[in-house]
């Protein structure tokens, strides 16, 4: 470098400094507002819609997408499939975030934080759903926790800790797969109890099978978008066997979400047929229906296959991203959209821009964190000392 | 014209006849489906994913 050239000092103030650094901000003034004056002042929840955008979207969107974790380890660590291993710390860390996330969105929902561990020491609802779902939850957290932790005790040193830990991998995979096949099939089966209130269209008692499938989809879908995002923002931290293996991922992964999309597909179309509601595809809610059905489901799944079948690494991309979006529709409509549907518009929840700014700052508190775990632990790369050891 | 249903069994009939139908077809659908998604990928070893 020339002895006369400008070094920039570094600064704080970078556009994504900024616009997080605002979010942040708008978000911890609303959660203040909430814990202060209660949910009546930043949300339209009312008796007919007690669960709103941050049970819809926060929770059961959130637990889709983290997804990732369970299938990725799955596939490496339980199917044998080793050149998809560069994807697991990021799938992991991600289903982490996602994780603790819909935890920490959680609270602003139940109000009264000190209580959550009330359904394990206080009383055990074990008819309830929502005991088995907070049950696994907090379990599956402890499961990635304890997937992800090997990444932080390399970067701090602690190696025997990290030796001992790392054993237990095969272990923590195995329950991580039972704790998801419950928990991701149990929110779906939260709407069992609501047969008047949920859409025919979206209501089936197979609504358990649909959201655990969908979750399938959710995680390898979101696999192929945060490494796509991730490639573009933190390639220079990525390693040789990463960025090697990279295009492997983005093909395996596309493939396995066209055949599951393809057997979603199936079996949305068996849901219409075994409760004979051909005739609902006409309406107005059969149309939205249909958009994501077609839309959402069978398109992806058509591109998704192009892409492997053409070895089209952007459109697989684009596809996944598609895809995502597909699952948060699924799920918004399943929860708010097609929920409560026969109500007057009077009666109709339209969420509170205090909710909406709300998740927006739990996903933005999500980026961030993110993005200090990358840039500093081996997640992207392998730590030097702990080569093919894992 | 939407049939009219009288017993449970005549819905059922109905629907589950409709269901085995789709499902011959979706067995027919995905040996086709897997062969346009592997048609092009001739993997030396034999490995599909």
């Amino acid at each position: 470098m020339s002895d006369n050239a400008i070094v920039q000092p570094r600064t704080w103030f970078t556009p994504f400094n900024v616009i997080t650094g605002t979010i942040i901000c708008i978000g911890i003034v609303i959660s203040i507002l909430r814990f202060t004056t209660g949910l009546g002042s930043v949300t339209h929840l009312t008796d007919d819609n007690p669960w709103g955008v941050w049970i819809g979207f926060d929770l059961l969107v959130g637990v889709a997408l983290a997804a990732g974790g369970y299938v990725t380890s799955s596939a490496v660590y339980l199917f044998g499939m080793k050149k998809y291993h560069s994807a697991v710390r990021p799938a992991v860390l991600t289903g982490f975030l996602g994780y603790a996330l819909v935890v920490f969105a959680l609270h602003y929902d139940v109000g009264r934080p000190w209580r959550l561990p009330y359904p394990f020491i206080m009383q055990q609802g074990t008819t309830s759903l929502l005991f088995e779902v907070a049950g696994c939850v907090a379990l599956y957290l402890t499961v990635l926790f304890l997937e992800f932790v090997p990444a932080a005790l390399e970067w701090l040193g602690f190696k025997r800790v990290r030796q001992l830990i790392i054993k237990l991998t095969l272990l923590l995979t195995v329950f991580g797969v039972v704790l998801s096949t419950l928990h991701q099939s149990s929110l779906g089966a939260l709407f069992l109890i609501s047969p008047s209130k949920l859409h025919p269209l979206w209501y089936s008692t197979y609504l358990p099978v649909y959201f655990f499938i969908s979750s399938i989809i959710a995680g390898l879908s979101m696999v192929i978008f945060e490494s796509t995002l991730s490639h573009r923002y933190f390639g220079h931290k990525m390693d040789k066997t990463h960025l090697d293996e990279n295009e492997g991922v983005t093909l395996g992964f596309g493939k396995a979400a066209s055949l599951v999309l393809f057997g979603y597909f199936i079996i949305k179309v068996m849901g219409i047929a075994g409760a004979n509601n051909w005739h609902l595809l006409g309406t107005p809610y059969g149309y939205w229906f249909l958009v994501e059905l077609i839309g959402f489901i069978a398109f992806p799944c058509f591109f998704f296959a192009t892409g492997v079948r053409n070895k089209d690494i952007k459109l697989i991309k684009w596809t996944s991203a598609w895809s995502v979006l597909g699952i948060v529709l699924n799920r918004l409509n399943v929860s708010l959209i097609a929920f409560n549907w026969q109500l007057p518009l009077d009666r109709k929840y339209i969420p509170h821009w205090m909710e909406i700014s709300l998740s927006i700052f739990i996903v933005t508190v999500g980026i961030v964190v993110f993005r200090f775990i990358v840039t500093r632990m081996p997640i992207f790369y392998e730590h030097p000392e702990y080569k093919d050891t894992h | 014209m939407e049939p009219i249903f009288y017993t449970y069994q005549e819905f059922y009939t109905y629907t589950k006849g409709i269901l085995y139908i789709l499902i011959i077809a979706s067995l027919i659908g995905v040996a086709c489906f897997w062969n346009f998604l592997a048609g092009k990928d001739e993997d030396k070893n034999g490995n599909d994913f």
